[in-house]
């Protein structure tokens, strides 16, 4: 029963300096499904994903109590090796983020940083990434181009093949189709669910039908608190609080 | 329309004092250009540049060759980069990645400051300070020598290098940063491996623009380098720079005389050697603009 669940997150509070960002927050996140983080701007959402690989730690000024159980073993522990943890727990952004350096550099960049040095292993790897993240077809003839020449579609998908050639266990995307048209991002939905077989997601979005379309548990986050955390399904049909009802409604945010 | 008739003025006013900066700097191009020639139609192409003997006021044979000159600007100008760019990259580094945000306000400016020491002041250190240092160390009889020059002009040319390098490396997204650290990279790895590289452009610039310092410099390797107008033959030798050589003759030739226009000439080489480092700059800073 224990591992089913990925993540375990117990007491959790968060403070940017004087503000306390998240409040008391406690929740379960099951080993691969799909948890969509949702609410109105400035709810916490965010801050929330960026407590699960510490990303939180290089921002200046903030702190944070509690804990957050990945595997059991608490990743604020005072022995943790937060670059180990980063490798475990991979981190899709809002904006599409590659470097500025070629296709095949930008998926190879985890692996070779985290010593990978054979040839035929790092290309195996860079082809099975970019096949995982469906963008293989599209630019398997220009894997030396610059990722910049890429759509900002393509490049989302490229940071998730980049993200993916890490091996990950736990993939946390930021609102990772909110700088995209339509069409680019009914594909990365696509793929999110093509990836729920290998990887637990935790999924920051602020469309509603995202929520819907994609997760299997959705949680409610209001002003730092969580308000409602069920399956998908109850929250959209039945939530159990006004407020959660309220938001889906569309009677604010 | 009286507002028209100011804007006019006013925009005649500004159109007027570009127009006179242009043409004192074209002025001082023709100047030399116009002196350069007869010293190479005099002295011939081949014998200046191929030449290392240096002797114009010989009573046995004149000659006016620069190349030991050429040679001696050259190396203590890269000698210099081999100090300072190592060194100005580093701290650029650390400035702006690694320093608190209280000791980068404190240092950045000092380092600045820096830039507006004299140059004979850093000459008189080179004098009384390096040059004996390097003596003892390396047992010579003399410590003003290429090594001595290449170090003073390294000093020199530290502020624009860390300066310009750690507005470009300051200037690299954070997303990149964010993007490489959540991919588990260390702190050190996404120095060496992003950010360096996404700023490498500026930081070429920035070297550029320290290099265009070092070889213009005058007082300092002037007073630091022992001023032996000769070829060098190791970093330990006395030198004479393509500057120095014209500071030092003219005020005393007489002029209109074929070492008079050489001197001129020296100066035309000397400037066509720091136009091109600022052109190679100038590019190199405008793909960098282009890429952004």
């Amino acid at each position: 029963m224990e591992n089913q669940y990925k993540l375990e997150v117990k007491n959790l509070d968060f403070y940017y300096d004087k503000f306390q960002a998240l409040n008391d927050i406690n929740m379960k996140v099951p080993a691969k499904k799909i948890t969509a983080l949702i609410g109105p701007s400035g709810c916490g959402k965010s801050t929330f994903l960026r407590t699960i690989n510490r990303m939180n730690d290089l921002i200046e000024n903030t702190h944070l109590t509690g804990e957050v159980l990945f595997d059991g073993n608490n990743i604020y522990a005072e022995k943790v090796d937060v670059v180990e943890l980063r490798k475990k727990i991979g981190m899709v952004f809002q904006q599409p983020n590659p470097f500025p350096k070629s296709i095949y550099d930008n998926i190879a960049y985890g692996p070779r940083m985290h010593g990978l040095k054979n040839k035929e292993k790092l290309e195996e790897l860079v082809v099975e990434s970019l096949k995982k993240a469906a963008l293989f077809d599209e630019v398997k003839d220009r894997l030396d181009k610059s990722a910049l020449s890429l759509s900002g579609g393509q490049q989302q998908r490229l940071c998730i093949a980049r993200a993916l050639a890490v091996k990950p266990d736990i993939l946390l995307m930021d609102e990772p189709a909110s700088a995209l048209d339509p069409v680019a991002t009914a594909k990365i939905e696509d793929l999110i669910a093509d990836l729920k077989n290998n990887y637990s997601i935790v999924i920051v979005t602020h469309s509603m039908q995202q929520a819907a379309r994609v997760s299997d548990n959705t949680a409610f986050f209001l002003m730092g608190e969580l308000i409602e955390y069920d399956t998908t399904e109850t929250i959209f049909e039945n939530p159990s609080d006004q407020r959660t009802e309220d938001y889906i409604t569309g009677r604010f945010g | 329309m009286r507002r028209e008739i100011r804007e006019k003025a006013i925009e005649l006013f500004f159109l007027l004092n570009s127009l006179v900066v242009i043409i004192v700097l074209i002025g001082i191009f023709y100047i030399l250009l116009s002196n350069s020639i007869p010293a190479f139609r005099e002295i011939g192409l081949n014998e200046f540049f191929t030449s290392a003997r240096w002797n114009p006021t010989s009573f046995s044979k004149i000659e006016y060759g620069i190349l030991s000159k050429i040679v001696s600007t050259l190396m203590i100008t890269f000698g210099a980069m081999i100090f300072a760019v190592p060194l100005g990259v580093a701290t650029a580094a650390y400035l702006s990645e690694i320093a608190d945000p209280k000791v980068r306000q404190i240092l950045k400016p000092v380092i600045e400051i820096l830039a507006g020491i004299p140059s004979v002041v850093i000459g008189f250190l080179g004098i009384v300070l390096l040059g004996p240092y390097i003596a003892r160390t390396f047992n010579l009889s003399n410590g003003l020598n290429a090594l001595n020059g290449a170090i003073l002009l390294a000093i020199m040319s530290l502020p624009t290098i860390i300066s310009l390098s750690e507005d470009a490396i300051s200037a690299v997204p954070k997303s990149y940063k964010n993007a490489s650290l959540a991919l588990g990279a260390s702190r050190w790895q996404t120095l060496v491996k992003v950010t360096i590289p996404s700023a490498l452009s500026g930081i070429i610039a920035a070297i550029m623009l320290g290099m265009g310092r070092a070889i213009g410099e005058t007082m300092t390797v002037l007073m630091a380098t022992g001023n032996a107008p000769r070829m060098p033959s190791s970093i330990f030798s006395s030198l004479q720079t393509m500057t120095a050589t014209i500071a030092i003759e003219l005020g005393e030739v007489p002029h209109h005389t074929t070492h008079y226009y050489a001197l001129f000439a020296i100066g035309l080489v000397l400037f066509v050697m720091t136009f091109i480092v600022n052109l190679v700059s100038d590019i190199i800073l405008h793909k960098y603009q282009e890429v952004e």
